[in-house]
């Protein structure tokens, strides 16, 4: 993943600019680091290191790459082997960074390459073969020729593959919100509280239901009554609002 | 000069890419690779200095190609347009891959220690790396090597032309035990 960082940062401590968006990933940087620092690659100090490393990428907001994110925990527990108490002419002791310090030289050295190729690249780019074409433009259509039969002939065989429409017929019934919300008022108008079941009025059919609901929630939104459900799946009561709005 | 010589002069001026050896030789079969060889030699050699154009050895085969000096002037008149520039990111995974391979995206992935996926997809679509073959192991893997095309954009006349890992100033190697740590 290459970095998305833009802007620089100075960072006070060493005085360097660090701009992570010229890295190509956590190795790059590393080495950048240990660069700045002209300290010996084989034995690095890894406690510096991480420590500098995880100030550029908190300070450049780069919590989000993975692959830095993982590099620093990778230093941090190198960082921890490294304090182990260890026996002195202990033999079986393997360098914690000695995995870390292989990774790098070898990405030291595919850095080399890559300035090596990106040479060999310019170079090469400054000759120029034979056959150079900007790209074509789109070739205009063929002109079609055709006469009046195969075109005829060709309508029929389209027409032939038109399925036969399959037709709905589609009611319309609207909701009535504003005989909902006018049946509402008068109600609210002669009583403090009332039901759900007198809010939608007898023989209420599935668009009064829906009518009177959206009504209800209408008013409720303009402060003029509240909603209430006093236990879970019982009946709505509704209540004049104290203060109410001229609505 | 010799007839052949002007016959893979016309040739080589009617490709638009390098032509190697054994395809100029299948223009004159009776001739056979090392005719063609010494009419490349002598073509070469007429345009030694002469010219402004010169006859380059260059991915596996032979190109003509016009002298450096005259790029910034051509590419001035928009003529002929340089190649964009391949990106480090581009760079790096074609060094490992064209000194690893055949290599899987995996070990591209954990040299460079980020994710070269997106990265390998373009070079294969720019047709500087194809998938090779399959690796063992776990899935059995893709694995890709360098092109021709790769060859022509570095002006290489074959993977030997890399510089050998020895000659890095960075050689591979196990890092010497340390025996304290700071």
């Amino acid at each position: 993943m290459d970095s998305v960082v833009t802007s620089p940062i100075m960072r006070e401590q060493s005085g360097f600019v660090v701009e992570l968006e010229k890295f190509s990933g956590p190795l790059d940087l590393l080495l950048h680091l240990i660069r700045e620092d002209e300290v010996d690659i084989t034995d690095l100090p890894i406690a510096k290191i991480a420590d500098q490393f995880l100030s550029v990428i908190s300070d450049l907001g780069l919590n989000q790459a993975a692959d830095y994110l993982e590099m620093a925990a990778r230093l941090l527990r190198i960082k921890a082997q490294m304090l182990l108490p260890r026996r002195l002419g202990d033999d079986e002791w393997e360098d914690p960074r000695a995995e870390l310090v292989r990774r790098l030289l070898e990405y030291q050295q595919i850095r080399e390459l890559v300035d090596w190729l990106g040479r060999a690249a310019e170079v090469r780019a400054e000759r120029f073969g034979r056959g150079y074409e900007a790209p074509p433009p789109d070739a205009p259509p063929a002109p079609l020729q055709i006469d009046l039969n195969d075109l005829l002939a060709a309508a029929e065989r389209v027409i032939a593959l038109i399925p036969e429409p399959m037709l709905h017929r589609v009611v319309p019934r609207p909701l009535d919100v504003e005989g909902a919300t006018a049946r509402i008022q008068a109600l609210l108008e002669e009583r403090e509280t009332f039901g759900w079941v007198e809010a939608v009025g007898p023989q209420a059919t599935l668009v009064d239901v829906l009518s009177t609901f959206i009504a209800l929630l209408e008013l409720a939104k303009r402060s003029s009554l509240t909603l209430s459900q006093p236990e879970p799946f019982g009946p709505m009561v509704i209540t004049r609002a104290t203060t109410r709005e001229a609505a | 000069m010799q007839p052949l010589a002007k016959l893979l002069e016309a040739a080589l001026f009617a490709a638009s890419r390098p032509l190697t050896v054994e395809e100029l030789a299948s223009l004159e079969p009776e001739t056979g690779e090392s005719g063609v060889r010494a009419a490349l030699a002598e073509l070469r050699t007429v345009y030694g200095d002469e010219h402004g154009v010169e006859l380059v050895e260059i991915a596996e085969g032979w190109q003509f190609l016009t002298r450096r000096e005259y790029a910034e002037t051509i590419e001035r008149a928009q003529f002929a347009l340089r190649p964009r520039r391949l990106s480090p990111a581009a760079l790096e995974t074609l060094a490992i891959i064209a000194y690893r391979q055949p290599v899987g995206r995996l070990e591209v992935d954990e040299i460079r220690g980020v994710d070269s996926g997106a990265v390998m997809d373009k070079l294969v679509e720019r047709g500087l790396i194809e998938v090779v073959t399959r690796g063992e192991g776990l899935g059995r893997p893709l694995l890709y090597g360098t092109t021709p095309p790769f060859l022509e954009i570095l002006g290489l006349k074959d993977l030997e032309d890399l510089p050998r890992l020895e000659e890095l100033s960075v050689a591979l190697r196990r890092p010497t035990p340390v025996d304290e740590p700071e």
